[in-house]
């Protein structure tokens, strides 16, 4: 069975401009997400991953090849969580988080709804009227992540949205994402530097390579979901680990 | 102690030492024996005051000022904001600019003066043009600099939604430089009265500048010290409202 992607890159390369030639900081990749599919990324530091999805985005030019997506009606919708949480200083959680719906000239009742919705969801109560100045790290992204997810985009881009988050939040955020990945039915592509994260997240997982970077390795992660904590010790995952252990540089 | 308690009593404590330099002043008056045209006592400036607020002379005159101290303030904080905005975004305009700009910043106000008043007349336009190219240059200077200081990755927030120009100018670069932008404010509320007195020096019919000459022609040296005290009041209330303006949309930072 063959599905259509609804996101297709071809030769992607993206070169920044330096003193000498130019950094190459992706090196020609193609590959194909289908609708729905939740992608992870995995690769050393400085392998072009945020580049990537910069590129995504349309934040950055590719300098060869192309990133296309097969929409006919309209331009998708982005929900980008950046590495550092990127929140506006000036605005409360709650205006943070409907930032997105303003843009988009929804009416303010509608977007304050939604956005009570997602105060619910990720667990904020109590803070929807505080400053980023008074969030933990770990809260910060969690707003960030609601901003991502408040206009219900085609397309959700994560940089290693749960790096700043202690391991037990993290995890407890891995069960929230699947289930709104579920419900949602988004398709995510998302970075990570965790083999274990990739494993419970992901359908697909792509490593790359060392700058510039390049597809490595691209693995169907064919573990049945849910998928619960205990997981991890089966041997079906410890040998999809070690795989893409071996592959990371 | 509680900070807020040490807050109050350093207000306290600043109040109390002004309180103290009237009897001082007082005081000096008594002892050197200075005739009331060099040194006028506190009580001679309060009676002037008194005198000067009921013929209504003295609101008349400092209304003046304050209409071209606040009509320059607008128009000089407006040109600057939006030529310091331009200038930040580009670069060649930055370039072909900046030797007008160091050179209006080298030219004494002082010096240029006395023209703007040939060319523009001894009334109102000449102080508030006066006043506007006396703000122009630090307003200018904030805005760059706030522009300029907006976090690179909060622009690419703002793409990543597909946010229009005009989005990212009022939902992005007004709010994430208003800070600055009301520091170049607080500078220019500063400057803007010097301006206006500048300007009124140089040759008024009226305005705190005009009175403060005519006191000074009539060796009536009670007028000078009101008009004084009067410039020092307009110029704490201007800055007071930026501070109110900062205590209003500033919230966020602590
Ligand atoms: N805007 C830019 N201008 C110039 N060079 C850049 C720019 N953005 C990234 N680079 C360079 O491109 C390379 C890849 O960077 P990128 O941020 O994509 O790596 P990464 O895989 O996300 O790394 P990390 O895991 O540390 O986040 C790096 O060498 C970086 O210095
Ligand atoms: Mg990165």
């Amino acid at each position: 069975m063959t599905i259509k992607p609804i996101l297709s890159v071809k030769n992607l390369s993206v070169t920044f401009p330096d003193n000498n030639g130019g950094l190459d900081a992706l090196g020609e990749l193609s590959f194909e997400i289908r609708p729905r599919e939740f992608i992870c990324f995995l690769g050393p530091s400085g392998s072009g991953k945020t580049t990537l999805l910069r590129a995504l985005a349309g934040l950055v030019q590719p300098s060869t090849g192309s990133v296309n997506f097969m929409y006919h009606h309209h331009e998708p919708k982005i929900g980008m969580v950046f590495q550092q949480s990127n929140l506006m200083p000036w605005r409360t959680v709650m205006e943070n988080i409907q930032l997105s719906m303003e843009l988009d000239g929804a009416g303010e009742v509608k977007a304050q709804n939604k956005a009570r919705e997602m105060v619910k969801l990720m667990g904020l109560k109590g803070f929807e009227n505080s400053f980023p100045r008074d969030l933990s790290g770990g809260m910060a992204q969690r707003v960030a992540i609601a901003r991502a997810l408040i206009h219900d985009p085609d397309l959700l881009l994560l940089d290693e949205p749960f790096a700043s988050l202690d391991a037990l939040t993290r995890e407890r955020m891995w069960t929230e994402l699947s289930n709104i990945w579920q419900e949602k039915k988004k398709t995510v592509v998302m970075v990570t530097h965790s083999i274990n994260e990739s494993l419970f997240l992901a359908d697909r997982v792509m490593v790359l390579t060392k700058r510039p970077g390049r597809i490595k390795m691209d693995v169907e992660v064919d573990l049945p979901r849910p998928r619960p904590d205990d997981i991890r010790y089966t041997s079906h995952f410890g040998k999809l680990a070690k795989k893409l252990r071996a592959a990371i540089e | 102690m509680k900070p807020k308690t040490l807050q109050s009593l350093s207000r306290w404590l600043g109040i109390l030492s002004i309180l103290l330099a009237i009897p001082l002043w007082y005081l000096v008056v008594q002892i050197s024996g200075l005739p009331k045209f060099i040194l006028p006592s506190p009580v001679d400036v309060w009676t002037r005051f008194l005198k000067a607020l009921q013929d209504g002379s003295l609101l008349y005159h400092a209304g003046i000022t304050l209409v071209e101290i606040l009509l320059g303030l607008v128009a000089g904080v407006s040109f600057a904001t939006i030529v310091g905005y331009a200038v930040a975004k580009s670069r060649p305009l930055e370039i072909a600019l900046s030797p007008y700009l160091v050179a209006s910043q080298a030219i004494p106000i002082v010096a240029i003066a006395p023209l703007l008043v040939i060319w523009l007349g001894d009334g109102i336009l000449s102080k508030l043009v006066i006043c506007a190219l006396i703000v122009f240059f630090p307003v200018l200077v904030n805005t760059v600099v706030g522009v300029r200081a907006v976090p690179p990755a909060l622009y690419d927030l703002m793409r990543s939604l597909r946010a229009t120009r005009w989005q990212i100018l009022f939902k992005l670069e007004l709010p994430a430089s208003l800070p600055v932008l009301l520091g170049g404010l607080r500078i220019g509320a500063t400057l803007s009265v010097i301006g206006a007195i500048v300007g009124e020096l140089v040759d008024a019919e009226q305005g705190l500048g005009f009175l403060l000459q005519l006191g000074d022609f009539q060796y009536d040296t009670s007028m000078v010290f009101v008009a004084v005290f009067m410039l020092i009041a307009l110029a704490l209330s201007l800055y007071g409202v930026v501070t109110l303006l900062e205590k209003k949309f500033l919230k966020w930072q602590k």
